[in-house]
């Protein structure tokens, strides 16, 4: 236990898990902090994986697909933003539906484009891309500064998310529409606008953690690989008590266990219990967080409120 | 653009939104056959024939609606009350296991039956309770702690088919040994290749909708779904109303469970629900949440799956037209339902 604890390679490990998850929960984050819950998470990270593998075993560079599958994402984003700001349709029912939507095209499009092949194809996946300088210190270095640029963008994204969020006036309007949107209304700002594209720019974030999955962590597509990492990081939002800082904590704590129970299951321990039990471990640690961190929650007040003008 | 509310909307509204819904869903189905190189009109009736075509097909469609109905009821019972249980695979797999554990030996004739009915019942009732005490008790949002157990449950019948309900003659398939004779559920009439699961299915659907409109705990469902506020100012136990809502809600999923294993599998595997917890949302909301709607869209949409998988063989459309068209079906419908209420002005 205390070796694996001290192995740079654990570490990296970690960071490297933490990645996706911090990629959908800033998309989440975004969205609950202007009011709107997104549960098309789970199927945006799946068309995110998609398109992205997709784009790049079609020819194009591997940044490119990050941006198909943000495209993707927010096209999604759109649809689930639509029906859920404007129309203020329930937000579990639409966002359901756009997993189901976003799951099933692409299952749908992959059997299409590649109907014969058993095994799915591989990609050449972003390699890691050491830090010069930084990449040398001892265990931190290769933890932290050995990895691929998608990580080093996904903690990235969070600095700005938080900085946008708390120190800008566009992050005070967004934060506002989430908390109190008639007081939005009455500074001549438009509460619909900012909710949309919150839910837009977000389901984008969403999808990049999914193509996290298939150009640095897997390089190829499987049906069933984002496996409930969205759900886990709508838990990592309310676990974060709405705070970019405090999520990304939760998102590095949580791949912490995850990264820790694969490596259990080689240890003595791993030999008498089952390895279920072991992969059950972070979703029960989900719900540990969820109901520990309740208590504490300052839960945006409009999270879930439909907004609509002239009505009270 | 903004919502405004129509007093009395007219027929023509209410029927045209709704029809249209149906309608665009079926524009999304021809195009997704055009996509894939088929011939659009010939790929739709081929879905319906597949479903409804021959005896064979519709004993088959309504064998997949069975489990369908009990998990759209356990949905449409918790949503009613805004109680977001979307763990009805979790619920279903409860059932399904207990059916495994009592039905392969454990009780004979004649109380093999309904006491595994019962113990599958409690089950799943105790799989929501957790969530839903943790929601009353502690304010914990029940969407994703239901969530999570899905994926709890299905690595616990995993861990179960691997070890203790692992069938000695399964020639190492991840399978239970198979139910006694004693704990099957019978045909529903001789010759005909339908269990009694849907007799029992469409009876507890019967049964919800009379809870919901003759019994004291239907009316506080409504009204605790309705206004959970104004319900408890009104006086009504808002928390107790939850905690027997989520009692039915469960055990209804586990229902479906137990009647898949003990009338249509004959022993518990891990693919035993292609997710039908996650379906019988779309069923319970194309339903209206309504208990004898359910059974009607329950065997819609089995239809569909059944149909797409018979195109599916000959037309080479891929299969997962099927969760794209209840996708489809299932926003168009919610908005086409909004529309007959509501009139979209400007400003």
């Amino acid at each position: 236990m205390i070796e694996i604890l001290i192995s740079a390679g654990f570490w990296a490990a970690v960071v490297r898990i933490a990645s996706p998850l911090i990629f959908a929960t800033m998309g989440e984050l975004i969205c609950e902090r202007a009011g709107v819950l997104n549960l098309g998470i789970e199927g945006i990270m799946v068309i995110g994986a998609f398109t992205g593998w997709m784009a790049v075993y079609q020819g194009m560079p591997l940044w490119g697909g990050v941006g198909v599958a943000m495209l993707a994402g927010m096209a999604f984003g759109l649809l689930h933003a639509t029906l859920t700001v404007p129309f203020g349709l329930s937000q579990h029912v639409v966002g359901l539906g756009v997993t189901l939507l976003a799951t099933s095209t692409s299952s749908f499009a992959y059997r299409l484009m590649l109907p014969e092949v058993t095994s799915p194809p591989k990609i050449e996946p972003f390699q890691p891309f050491p830090i010069p300088g930084l990449s040398q210190i001892p265990v931190l270095g290769e933890a932290l500064f050995t990895q691929t640029p998608l990580t080093y963008a996904a903690f990235g994204l969070a600095i700005l998310v938080a900085w946008v969020l708390f120190h800008t006036p566009l992050g005070l309007a967004l934060r506002a529409a989430g908390e109190n949107p008639a007081a939005v209304e009455a500074q001549g700002l438009s509460v619909t606008g900012l909710r949309m594209a919150a839910v837009i720019v977000g389901s984008g974030f969403m999808a990049v953690g999914g193509a996290f999955l298939t150009l640095s962590a897997f390089s190829s597509f499987f049906f069933e690989m984002v496996n409930g990492r969205g759900w886990i990081c709508i838990a990592l939002v309310v676990f974060g008590a709405w705070r970019p800082g405090k999520a990304v904590l939760g998102a590095v704590l949580f791949a912490g266990f995850d990264a820790l129970q694969i490596r259990m299951q080689q240890t003595p321990l791993g030999a008498v219990l089952p390895y279920q039990v072991f992969l059950m471990a972070p979703y029960f640690l989900s719900i540990l967080a969820l109901i520990v961190m309740s208590r504490r929650a300052e839960v945006p007040a409009a999270l879930m409120v439909p907004y609509n003008k002239g009505e009270r | 653009m903004r919502l405004e509310r129509i007093t009395n909307p007219s027929l023509a509204r209410q029927l045209g939104f709704p029809a249209a819904a149906i309608l665009a869903t079926i524009l999304v189905a021809m195009a997704l056959a055009a996509l894939a190189g088929a011939n659009p009109l010939a790929t739709l009736g081929q879905i319906v024939t597949g479903a409804l075509g021959s005896k064979l097909a519709l004993m088959e469609t309504l064998n997949r609606a069975t489990p369908l109905i009990f998990t759209g009821l356990a949905v449409a019972v918790a949503f009613r009350a805004r109680l977001w249980n979307i763990g009805a695979e979790a619920q279903f797999y409860a059932g399904a296991i207990v059916a495994a554990i009592l039905g392969t030996g454990a009780l004979g004739s004649p109380w093999a039956l309904p006491v595994t009915a019962l113990a599958a019942m409690l089950a799943g009732a105790v799989i929501l309770l957790g969530p839903v005490l943790a929601k009353t008790r502690l304010g914990v949002d029940e969407v994703v702690t239901t969530l999570l157990l899905n994926f709890i449950m299905l690595l616990f019948v995993s861990y179960l088919l691997e070890g203790p309900l692992k069938d000695p003659m399964g020639m190492g398939w991840p399978k239970s040994a198979a139910l006694i004779a004693e704990a099957r559920l019978p045909r529903l009439l001789p010759g005909l290749r339908l269990h009694w699961g849907f007799g029992i299915a469409v009876l507890a659907a019967v049964a919800i909708w009379i809870i919901q409109i003759r019994t004291t705990l239907g009316f506080e469902i409504r009204a605790v779904g309705a206004n959970p506020e104004a319900a408890r100012f009104a006086g009504m136990p808002v928390n107790a109303v939850m905690v027997k809502t989520a009692l039915l809600s469960g055990g209804l999923a586990a229902l479906g469970g137990w009647s898949e294993v003990a009338g249509l599998k004959g022993h518990l595997s891990l693919d035993l629900s292609p997710g039908f917890g996650y379906t019988g949302i779309i069923v319970a909301m194309l339903a209206l949440l309504h208990p004898l709607g359910v059974v009607v869209t329950a065997i819609f949409v089995a239809g569909i799956f059944v149909g797409s998988d018979a195109m599916s063989r000959t037309a080479g459309v891929p299969t997962y037209i099927a969760d794209m068209l209840l996708a489809s079906a299932l926003l168009f419908m919610v908005l086409g339902i909004l529309l007959t209420k509501v009139r979209v002005v400007r400003g």
